[in-house]
């Protein structure tokens, strides 16, 4: 079987998301769009796994969704505080650690 | 002369230190507990020290040998080099002991009543018992190194009392000159105990001298020379004679102490003391006699140009001192009347000190002779002793400075070779300015006109005119008894030869026998009525101007020392300075500035670092982006 339409589709949503992340302002599309580059990555993991055979590419798929659980877990919590403390939730406003 | 361990009574002769250092440190760290009777424990302490040690010095007289030592405890236990307190009793020690004690103890009841209305007595006689203990471990160490803390602890006694008066600067500033002053000469004295340590591998007046003929002449004579430079400090001889006159500004009973029982007697002690070192370097004797015939002459000048009675005073001290020192580089011909001189000059220069502050004291605190005048009627116990002490210092026949005096001035005749009759010519002349300048203050205190009841005393309310009153008992008691040792102390040291015979263990015999009457002698004596006659043409037939004449360049340099100062600050200070700011030019720009150009690198780089951090997350995330293209893309370039 040839990877080629998965690692495809998987670069296509990857950059979509790093663009994303790059243009966005709000913080939650961002989140969003960090969560469609891990799952870009992660389709290109079961696809290789595929490829190959074996359960290599499955298992760093679970690891990288508990990871990006936790992840969203603590930053979707951030984002409240922020969100309570200033009524926005731009990522332009919440600038204040700077030199 | 052998030595012995210390016997029946003199096994007690710790006392004599113990008793002043207990006063000190009880009045010291007591405080203001003991502020009510601390002057009683301050006199008392100097007194028993007194007490014991004229038991002890007629327990010495009955020695066969005179010479004690005591052991008191091991200093510096180190391997092969021992250094042990000890003290050493012998006929030299006890003249000083007596010195130190007796006179020190007039003085001391004296500061009763001269110090009586100030608010820190105690603390005063702290500082004087304190003086007292310094110098009598500076005389009776048996060694170089307990002598050099007794001679550190005298410099510091000195520095707390001519600075006692803190509030005021020029007490302040005088202090801290005697200091520094005195730490000049200190160098020379450590510099020779290093030598000795060195060359002789031990520190104790036994061991140096046993083993300097040994040691050859040239180390002798560093030795010497080395000596003399530490004596010059604590003598206030030519080149560190500047803080003597500065001195003036402690309390007078200080003055008398320094100048008559302690600290500038050291210098002359130091020098006694090392003997059988300067038997063997004719050189350094030389120098010493030099310095002392310089000294004598520069502090008569002096005091002959200063309107200050107790200026003129202080440098009358220094001329006498020249004295000693030039007796003291005359060899065993000079040692005995170098030392009988110091003994009857501590009568009589005590006799006049504590005389002036017996005036002062009458005058409001006036010092200025040119403000006084016609103070006999009403100071006449003042007037009588001070006129003893005069007769004395001036060496008028039977007082005691005439032979205490002409037996330096005969010795010097008799050196022999080019120097000998210059040192005695330089004498005789010191005799007869000694004489004037004597007898300008006597006239200048005591007669003529009174100029202190001024015609402008109404217009001036608030410094009404003083009332003279004599002192009370507690200070005339000490002057009558320092007078009647101005009086006797020569006739009873010299006729018979008494000291002679009794210092010989010490010091030698002399080569030829003193006579009374010598030719020196009478040429001195003439020379002495004309300068009193000279000062009686000027001063005593002519009314005294309230303000001082312009004067000719003789009296305008001796008004300012003899610019003493003037050259120290010239060519030590100046140049001090000069280097001390180059060194700071060279640490700010040079050190620092090597250090300051490296920080500020680093600093302005990171400041400009810095402004990367924006604080907006996007710009992180297109910066994390980049770096992890970059990093993809060397991965690619290395593998392919």
């Amino acid at each position: 079987m040839s990877p080629i339409y998965y690692v495809t589709l998987s670069v296509f949503l990857f950059v979509v998301g790093g663009v994303g992340v790059l243009v966005r302002r709000n913080a939650i599309v961002i989140f969003m769009c960090v969560e469609l580059m891990l799952n870009a990555c992660n389709l290109a993991f079961v696809a290789f796994a595929s490829m190959w055979g074996n359960l290599h590419g499955q298992v760093i798929a679970f690891f990288v969704m508990v990871v990006a659980a936790a992840e969203v877990v603590v930053g979707l919590a951030i984002l409240m505080a922020i969100y309570r403390a200033r009524r926005s939730a731009s990522v332009d406003d919440a600038n204040l650690l700077k030199y | 002369m052998t030595t012995i361990a210390a016997t029946g009574v003199l096994r007690a002769s710790w006392l004599l230190l113990a008793f002043p250092i207990f006063g000190a440190v009880v009045l010291l760290v007591g405080g203001r507990r003991t502020d009510k009777w601390g002057h009683l424990l301050g006199v008392a302490m100097p007194v028993a020290s007194f007490v014991y040690a004229v038991i002890a010095f007629f327990a010495l007289l009955g020695d066969r040998d005179r010479s004690q030592d005591l052991h008191l405890f091991s200093y510096i236990p180190v391997g092969g080099f021992q250094v042990s307190a000890g003290i050493l009793l012998d006929p030299l020690s006890a003249s000083f002991m007596l010195l130190i004690t007796g006179v020190g103890s007039l003085i001391i009841i004296y500061s009763v009543g001269y110090m009586a209305h100030d608010s820190d007595r105690r603390r005063f006689f702290g500082y004087m018992n304190l003086f007292i203990a310094a110098m009598l471990l500076l005389v009776l160490a048996d060694n170089y190194l307990v002598l050099y803390v007794g001679w550190e602890g005298v410099g510091v006694a000195s520095y707390l009392l001519i600075g006692f008066w803190q509030f005021k600067n020029s007490a302040a500033v005088a202090a801290k000159k005697a200091f520094v002053v005195n730490r000049v000469g200190d160098a020379g004295l450590t510099l020779a105990i290093f030598l000795m340590f060195a060359e002789f591998g031990t520190v104790t007046f036994t061991g140096v001298f046993g083993s300097v003929r040994s040691g050859g002449s040239g180390v002798a004579t560093a030795l010497a020379l080395l000596l003399l430079l530490g004596a010059c400090g604590k003598s206030a001889q030519v080149p560190l004679q500047s803080w003597l006159l500065d001195a003036m500004e402690g309390p007078t009973p200080v003055s008398a102490l320094i100048h008559a029982a302690t600290m500038v007697t050291a210098g002359v002690y130091l020098l006694v003391r090392s003997n059988p070192i300067l038997a063997l370097t004719p050189d350094a004797r030389l120098a010493i006699a030099i310095v002392g015939a310089v000294t004598l002459l520069w502090g008569a000048i002096i005091g002959c140009a200063k309107d200050d009675i107790k200026k003129s005073l202080a440098g009358s001290t220094m001329s006498q001192i020249g004295y000693m020192t030039l007796g003291a580089g005359l060899g065993p011909a000079g040692y005995v009347f170098a030392i009988a001189h110091l003994l009857a000059h501590g009568f009589f220069k005590a006799g006049l000190f504590l005389g002036s502050g017996s005036v002062i004291h009458a005058m409001d605190d006036e010092q200025d002779m040119r403000r006084y005048g016609g103070l006999a009627r009403f100071l006449p116990v003042t007037f009588v002793t001070f006129i003893l002490a005069y007769l004395a210092i001036i060496g008028i026949p039977p007082f005691s400075g005439f032979f205490t005096k002409d037996g330096i001035i005969e010795a010097a005749w008799d050196r022999g070779g080019t120097a000998g009759p210059i040192f005695a010519a330089c004498a005789i002349l010191g005799a007869g300015i000694t004489a004037f300048y004597m007898t300008r203050m006597v006239l200048m205190t005591f007669f003529g006109k009174p100029r202190w009841e001024g015609e402008e005393q109404a217009a001036q309310e608030a410094h009404p005119a003083p009332h003279p009153h004599e002192s009370p008992a507690v200070m005339l008691w000490p002057m009558i008894v320092l007078a009647v040792g101005s009086v006797g102390a020569g006739a009873f040291l010299i006729i018979d030869r008494r000291f002679e015979k009794f210092l010989a263990p010490v010091t030698g015999v002399p080569p030829t026998a003193h006579g009374i009457w010598t030719v020196p002698g009478i040429i001195a004596l003439v020379l002495a009525f004309a300068g009193a006659g000279l000062a009686w043409v000027m001063y005593g037939r002519v009314p005294v101007p309230e303000t001082a004449p312009h004067g000719n360049p003789l009296v305008v340099a001796a008004r300012k020392d003899l610019y003493g100062d003037a050259f120290n600050e010239s060519v030590l200070m100046r140049p001090g300075q000069w280097l001390t700011r180059l060194s700071v030019y060279f640490d700010n720009r040079g050190v620092d500035g090597l250090v300051n150009t490296l920080a500020a690198l680093v600093g302005g780089t990171s400041g400009r670092m810095r402004r990367s951090q924006t604080g907006f997350v996007r710009s992180y995330a297109l910066s994390m982006f980049f770096g992890a293209a970059v990093l993809v893309a060397l991965l690619l370039a290395v593998r392919l």
